[in-house]
């Protein structure tokens, strides 16, 4: 699978970028963008991602360092749990006596 | 920029709000000044006397030419992510100047839009680097390694200012213009040490921009008056601390500053309301608007 940036029609290399939004939250994916270098991408992050107090942290990974699972997979990766209730905690009935559950 | 609560269009195809709006409480309708930006920090109704209004005049001069000129690069940058970049270093430069202009309209009355849309050439006060075209990218980018390592040292002296309005403005602005100037320095040393036409470039952009640097730190006596006041810092003070920030970022960007034979001063001469032939353009197609439907709103 090809990352656009690679292909030579697009100058800059793709960064997909992830904020965080507050302390104690964990960093989301928020979209992605094109930067010349790592340091420029956190850069332009800041002008395209927090330019409403959307966050107080930033991670950029290049776009080519994701490794994606296989659309045309879907049916092999994600389907196995369906009717797998148990493997959802409220499947099982709580025990006699067990505080704190 | 219409009068106190300019409307900025936030109607126009807009609802008011929209309550699962990710980005959380965000109007558009109406963008007033911060109290402290709008003269406020002194006192209701304080004015700016003569001279404040003056240096204030020539400060917000400043930004609002520059903010216009950064503005001409959206939709032309190198790439979309640095149009959003210069837009956003635009749009600061345009919050200072609306704080500087409003406080120098102060004195006599007049709005900020009075002041930024209805004054004539040689009645503005920026000194001649702002006014300078875009040029190339290197150009622009030499343009702000100069202008905002010279905002960084003024504001930062500025926010110690005996006159509260000025050093609230300045507090604010600080952390902007520190922005503004590692944008520039990082671009500086992309452009230095990248490819031989990058490095061709940013060298032609330093020869030209930097007969525009002395002007920023001549001494006047308006300003003088106010040193003494503790208002306004000297600007002929702010070159030593200007100079030691460029010939760091010089170094690692192997670059040099013009001396010697080749080094060409300009005799700028903003503050008095002369200017290079670039303003009038500039000012024609900032003002055109405002003057073919005064006080319209959009």
């Amino acid at each position: 699978m090809s990352t656009p940036g690679e292909t030579g029609t697009e100058a800059w290399p793709l960064w997909e970028v992830f904020v965080r939004a507050n302390r104690g939250l964990s960093h989301v994916h928020v979209g992605s963008l094109h930067a010349p270098d790592a340091d420029m991408a956190v850069r332009n992050a800041r002008d395209l991602y927090t330019r409403r107090n959307e966050g107080v942290s930033i991670w950029v990974v290049p776009a080519d360092a994701v490794t994606t699972s296989d659309p045309d997979a879907k049916g092999a990766f994600f389907e196995s749990p369906a009717g797998k209730n148990y493997r959802h905690a409220v499947y099982y009935t709580k025990s006699e006596g067990v505080k704190h559950l | 920029m219409s009068g106190e609560t300019p409307d900025l269009g936030g109607r126009v195809g807009a609802e008011p709000r929209i309550e699962t709006d990710p980005h959380g409480d965000v109007t558009v309708d109406r963008v007033a000044l911060a109290e402290e930006f709008a003269g406020e920090a002194a006192g209701a109704g304080h004015a700016a006397s003569a001279d404040v209004a003056a240096y204030a005049l020539g400060l917000g001069d400043d930004a609002l030419v520059l903010a216009q000129r950064l503005g001409d690069w959206i939709t032309r940058a190198p790439e979309l992510e640095e149009d959003v970049a210069l837009g956003n270093i635009a749009l600061d430069l345009l919050g200072h100047a609306r704080s500087l202009l409003h406080y120098a309209g102060t004195h006599d009355g007049r709005s900020e839009d009075d002041l930024a849309y209805f004054r004539d050439e040689p009645e503005f006060r920026n000194a001649w680097l702002f006014e300078q075209p875009n040029g190339d990218f290197a150009h622009t980018i030499a343009r702000q390694l100069v202008a905002s390592t010279y905002l960084v040292e003024l504001y930062r002296r500025v926010e110690a200012s005996t006159d509260a309005t000025l050093a609230a403005i300045a507090a604010k602005a600080s952390k902007e213009v520190d922005y503004h100037r590692d944008h520039a320095i990082q671009w500086t040393l992309r452009l230095a040490g990248g490819t031989d036409e990058s490095r061709r470039r940013m060298l032609r952009a330093v020869e030209q921009t930097w007969p525009y640097v002395d002007e920023l730190f001549r001494d006047d006596e308006v300003v003088a008056r106010l040193v003494d006041e503790g208002i306004a810092p000297r600007p002929s003070s702010l070159r030593e601390p200007f100079d030691a920030v460029i010939d760091q970022v010089f170094a690692e960007a192997d670059l040099a500053r013009p001396e010697g034979r080749t080094a060409f001063v300009v005799d700028g001469r903003g503050r008095e309301g002369k200017h290079t032939e670039h303003l009038g353009p500039l000012l024609a197609e900032m003002q055109v608007l405002a003057r073919a439907h005064p006080g319209a709103s959009w």
